[in-house]
């Protein structure tokens, strides 16, 4: 049996395997996916240091460090149920059921989808689903792409796919709707999109992102925003266009698009075709927990977060004792954020199973002050308000839940 | 093989590396794909994109999300049905077929009464 089992063989998941099987624990980590690395694979971006970070290099490192910890790491093996049986918690999979008293949760994050009218075509995917097939498989995803959708993922993935040689004509949005509800709205996208200026997808962005702080300059830059749009990496970003329909017969020949207002209103008449064998749409992130839900986990509602994310501590804990959340399932941020928050989960499970004397709680404080100092030199957010929004978690925690040292105390095992 | 539709350079992640070939089969036909790939990525670097089509409507599907949690791309792989295909790595003589129509029972039995 193993001490800790791991559901979720990314950045957070095989950090906080590697944090708690230093201090002797038997760790076993599962994984639905064909290697390990989780959403680190695929991640391919210029640092503002100018140095790459290649998500895949990344991945390998954290699974060699983990196999000469010992650590059992199984791909392949889908979880499906998780519940607690006496002191230990029960996992079920494809592969059978592992037990243990200790879980941590790191199934990180899913993307929204936006249905737009035939979307269900071949050839129409993720833009999350694009990154995997070029970067990790390697394969064309077409010749010719449309995205639908402008965030901070879509820029980063555009750039991705055009690293790889493959064509993408142009970006825009999805219809407003009671589903794509801001990323339909031109105003909204741009507010956005402005706050990641500094990540300057384009020249124009980064130097109107001062005036265009102030909403009538906003205005007025959208409603002479060029209908041609602006170039994102030598990419059309359509800002005042959206997508009311993918064309084909068996699979994707075009994408319908109409002319929008500023606050995403349809031009009547304003109906054209445009031509792709592949679309992606790029509707964003959000907190993928169904398995800490069926264990039980309180659940809180925090926007900042990127949606309903399962109540827990600065520490990693939920209130449910012995069971532990790192990565995005916790809050939208980006792989360095869950590998930080990995080893503080790591390192928390390892002070409730009795390991590492006083000593411990010095390095899990150490550890979440990293966590923080990560986060402020994060160079992109796929949240602005982030901060405000771990702030609000660690309050309702403070207040529901007490002082997670005496919570740490009193449940000690072993 | 074939290889115009894979991506072998790479300007930042360099050129992939030798890797063997193995082959399968998919609706009946024969196709080549590399070691260690999944399904969907071999049918795609084939140029099929269909997996499958609605049990139902009969309309065509491929991959959308690529990575197992949508459950678009289900095949079934030697006789075993909904298989992912984006999650299920090809192997030598694997038989793979696509997804296909089924009757509606319950519906039939709403319509008739």
């Amino acid at each position: 049996m193993s001490d800790c089992i791991i559901i979720g063989a990314g950045p957070a998941g095989l950090a906080g395997a590697i944090a708690c099987a230093r201090f002797g624990l038997h760790v076993t980590v599962l994984d639905e996916f064909i290697k390990p690395g989780g959403r680190l694979l695929g991640q391919l971006h210029q640092e503002p240091s100018g140095e790459w970070w290649n998500g895949i290099k990344e991945a390998e490192r954290l699974h060699q460090e983990a196999i000469q910890l010992s650590v059992d790491i199984r791909c392949g093996v889908s979880v499906y149920n998780l519940e607690k049986e006496d002191s230990c918690w029960n996992v079920y999979t494809n592969a059978g059921t592992f037990t243990a008293p200790f879980v941590l949760v790191a199934t990180g994050a899913a993307e929204f989808p936006i249905p737009v009218p035939g979307w269900t075509l071949p050839g129409v995917m993720s833009i999350g689903a694009a990154q995997v097939m070029t970067n990790v498989h390697r394969v064309q995803v077409g010749k010719k792409g449309i995205i639908i959708g402008a965030n901070i993922l879509a820029f980063a993935i555009l750039n991705e796919l055009q690293l790889a040689g493959i064509h993408v004509d142009r970006i825009v949005l999805p219809e407003k709707s009671a589903i794509s509800q801001k990323a339909g709205e031109p105003e909204e996208v741009l507010k956005s999109l402005l706050n990641a200026a500094h990540l300057a997808p384009s020249p124009l962005l980064r130097l109107g992102s001062r005036f265009m702080k102030n909403e009538w300059f906003r205005q007025l830059g959208l409603r002479f925003y060029p209908k041609g749009g602006m170039k994102v990496n030598g990419t059309p970003l359509q800002l005042r266009k959206a997508a009311i329909e993918i064309i084909g017969q068996h699979q994707v020949e075009g994408v319908k698009v109409v002319d929008i207002g500023v606050d995403g209103t349809i031009v009547p008449g304003s109906e054209e075709i445009y031509e792709a064998d592949f679309v992606c749409i790029a509707g964003g992130l959000y907190p993928l927990a169904e398995l800490t839900a069926v264990a039980g986990c309180p659940f809180q509602f925090v926007p900042e977060l990127g949606g309903h994310v399962p109540v827990h501590s600065e520490w990693m804990e939920t209130p449910l004792p012995g069971l532990f959340v790192a990565g995005n399932i916790t809050g939208i941020e980006s792989g360095k954020i869950a590998m930080a928050q990995g080893t503080v989960a790591g390192l928390a499970i390892a002070k409730h199973a009795g390991k590492g004397r006083n000593a411990i709680d010095h390095q899990i404080e150490h550890a979440v002050q990293h966590v923080r100092n990560v986060r402020a030199s994060a160079a992109i957010q796929f949240n602005p308000q982030i901060e405000s929004g771990r702030q609000k978690m660690k309050e309702l925690w403070e207040q529901e839940y007490g002082s997670k040292l005496n919570r740490a105390s009193e449940e000690r095992i072993g | 093989m074939k290889d115009m539709s894979r991506i072998i350079d790479h300007p930042v992640l360099g050129k992939m590396p030798d890797r063997k070939v193995l082959e399968f089969q998919f609706d009946g036909h024969t196709y080549q794909a590399y070691e260690n790939e999944t399904i969907a990525a071999a049918l795609l670097a084939n140029g099929i994109r269909k997996l499958r089509v609605h049990e139902e409507s009969g309309n065509p599907r491929g991959i959308y999300c690529n990575i197992g949690h949508c459950m678009e791309c289900r095949v079934t792989v030697n006789g075993q049905d909904n298989v992912r295909s984006c999650l299920t790595v090809v192997k030598e003589g694997m038989v793979v077929e696509s997804g296909k129509q089924l009757p509606n029972i319950i519906k039939r039995m709403v319509e008739q009464s």
